[in-house]
């Protein structure tokens, strides 16, 4: 794809686990453009915060990258040495934690952190480096940011310092910015402000944002188009009103029938998946959802399921699906 | 039906400062003036942003939290010494909110589930048999009872939290953030189970949570907390159809919708719930609330009543 920003082809990645190789990502194509903002979605172990730390290149030592190629701005980053990369995280890529607590260092000040952040900026004095930092922190809705720049991080509550960490990842402007459950151990309305925020942002801030949550009302609320996660695969991946409104994968389908958000009205059972995750250090050799599957035939046991383009931006990894 | 759970004008205050200033002790408000009945085979959900004192009220009810006014009633009796509460705790179980850290890491799961009763001191003929029938009822498989807390998943460990609550088949469980950390179909198999749980064993709940879109589904009726108040109690139904509260209507607002047809342009509720160090006076919503006005920046209001609904705002249409 043309003006893609961040383009991973084939991805395959496995983690070193007592009794083998988990295949945490089991061939991943996505790509990301310009200005887009792309939400992944699927429940825990589905390969969601692998796919983010792959993206930005912190995927651990247990980690090994079988296949597959990442492109950050047409560059493969596995042909590149650590070093290099890090010059690129802050600069081209950047990523806001779940847990803004552990992003900052507990002994320093908000300020001097994001005054640091920028040592990578040659020909600026500390003193603009400050200014910056400070004007970012009112970019993001702090509304005395002279007074947060002296502030350590456990003396901002959690939406404050949320607000923090998201200034920090844009500091450098990066074409790519990577939030891994920005909202998730927040209050609902300190979501629904930052979601607000992110909204803002992406009007003003012309990179790609790549949202990862397992809240389908965060997706909804904020992206252009979304890749559905399961098993280490996207199983299905479109534009959001396609998706809410036309899933046709059976995963996406069972996902999205039981978020009690989703179910007008009230009810006193909600819809379940039934069954468990595959065992993800042997996959099986068919469709990963087979198992759990209400369609599922003799063949999705057996072959894996093919890639079908339905429309166009939308597609579903299924045998089932036709176009 | 004469409720279960009865509790009036309660009041919880913490002690602010060190231990050596003992003679002139600060004393911080939590909860005042909170009034819930619970009926039995009633759920209730108990709702607020955090810091609204939603668990310091379920401790109090279970005698964790000494209470510095009101009255807790349970099953008829007031509850004042501390055998009283060894009562409640007999009748009453709770489920924390985090499953796996709730249970102790070095007591396989058998030992953990049959543990309440070598706290009460109740009589156990087989315990191995009551083990493995406990973890039945709730959907697990005998060899669970071997395992330790680490070995179990998210939803195992729900369930095994749910089991051990039950072992001594209370009146009433206490439910804290219940589906907490995890997924969507996770959470659907643990609150349905609860649900067939309350069924058979005639239980009643309450349930503590911030998550609106799960409390519609489960509760019957909805009690919405802010900084320590009660703002509005209601059936559930009419809470969420017509919410009569500020609060109440930006909390539901504020909830993110999984529909990108209807993505909201605006906020429903801006800045943060103040500290409790600095409760506001007058009506303690009235810095974040749309609707305030003089009047609610110095005069507490009282609460109106509309049959069982009931909202504490000056100027709410109930």
């Amino acid at each position: 794809m043309t003006g893609a920003v961040l383009q991973i082809e084939g991805l395959k990645l496995d983690y070193a686990v007592p009794g083998g190789r988990l295949h945490a990502l089991r061939h991943v194509s996505l790509s990301i453009k310009k200005g887009e903002v792309l939400g992944i979605a699927g429940e825990s172990g589905c390969g969601k915060s692998t796919l983010a730390a792959a993206m930005i290149g912190l995927t651990g030592a247990n980690a090994r990258q079988s296949a597959g190629t990442i492109r950050l701005g047409g560059q493969d980053m596995a042909s590149l040495s650590e070093d290099d990369r890090r010059r690129l995280r802050g600069r081209k890529i950047a990523m806001v934690f779940q847990d803004p607590m552990t992003a900052f260092n507990p002994v320093l000040t908000i300020g001097g952190q994001l005054t640091d952040f920028q040592h990578n900026i040659e020909g600026l004095g500390r003193a603009e480096k400050r200014a910056r930092a400070q004007a970012m922190l009112s970019r993001v809705g702090l509304s005395d940011p002279a007074l947060i720049m002296g502030r350590y991080p456990h003396e901002l509550s959690g939406g404050m310092r949320q607000r923090a960490a998201i200034a920090a990842a844009l500091l450098l402007q990066p074409e790519v910015l990577i939030a891994d459950e920005p909202t998730t151990a927040l209050d609902v309305t300190m979501e629904a402000q930052i979601i607000h925020l992110f909204r803002e942002l992406r009007d003003d801030y012309d990179g790609a944002m790549v949202i990862v949550t397992h809240h389908l009302g965060v997706i909804a609320e904020l992206c252009d188009r979304v890749a559905i996660m399961y098993a280490g695969e996207v199983v299905e991946e479109g534009p959001v009103d396609a998706i809410y409104h036309g899933a046709r994968h059976p995963y996406t389908r069972a996902l999205m029938a039981c978020d009690p958000a989703m179910i007008e009205g009230r009810t006193a059972r909600l819809p379940t998946i039934g069954g468990a995750l595959p065992d993800l250090r042997s996959p099986p050799p068919g469709c990963a959802f087979a198992p759990r599957c209400p369609l599922a035939t003799d063949r999705c046991r057996a072959e894996a399921p093919p890639d079908v383009q339905l429309t166009a931006g939308h597609r579903a990894l299924c045998h089932e699906v036709r176009p | 039906m004469s409720a279960l759970l009865s509790i009036r004008d309660l009041s919880v205050d913490f002690a602010l400062g060190s231990w050596l200033d003992i003679g002139a002790r600060r004393q911080l408000n939590i909860l005042s003036g909170i009034s819930l009945d619970l009926v039995p085979g009633e759920t209730l959900g108990l709702v607020g942003e955090s810091g609204s004192g939603k668990t310091t009220l379920a401790r109090a009810i279970l005698g964790l939290q000494k209470l510095s006014g009101g009255t807790i009633q349970f099953e008829g009796a007031p509850l004042a010494s501390p055998s009283d509460f060894a009562r409640v705790r007999r009748r009453t179980a709770m489920m924390f909110q985090d499953a796996v850290s709730s249970l102790s890491p070095r007591m396989a799961v058998g030992e953990a589930v049959t543990e309440p009763f070598a706290i009460h001191r109740e009589a156990l003929a087989d315990r191995r048999q009551t083990a493995r029938d406990l973890l039945a009822e709730v959907g697990l498989r005998p060899e669970i009872a071997s395992r330790f807390p680490h070995e179990l998943s998210g939803g195992q460990a729900r369930r095994v939290g749910v089991a051990r609550a039950l072992a001594l088949r209370p009146a009433l469980v206490i439910a804290d953030e219940p589906t907490a950390g995890l997924d969507v179909s996770v959470q659907a198999e643990i609150l349905n189970l609860m649900a067939d749980l309350k069924d058979r064993l005639s239980l009643s709940y309450l349930i503590i949570t911030h998550n609106l879109a799960l409390v519609r589904h489960v509760a019957d009726r909805i009690a919405v907390l802010y900084l320590g108040r009660l703002v509005e109690t209601g059936p559930s139904e009419k809470i969420f159809a017509r919410p009569a509260h500020p609060y109440t209507r930006s909390l539901i607002a504020a909830e993110p919708i999984p529909d990108p047809r209807r993505r909201r342009a605006d906020l429903a509720i801006k800045g943060e719930i103040p500290s409790i160090l600095r409760r506001p006076g007058g009506c303690v919503f009235h810095t974040r609330c749309p609707i305030a006005k003089d009047r609610c920046k110095t005069e507490t209001p009282a609460p109106r009543r509309e049959g069982a609904h009931q909202v504490n705002c000056h100027f709410a249409d109930i």
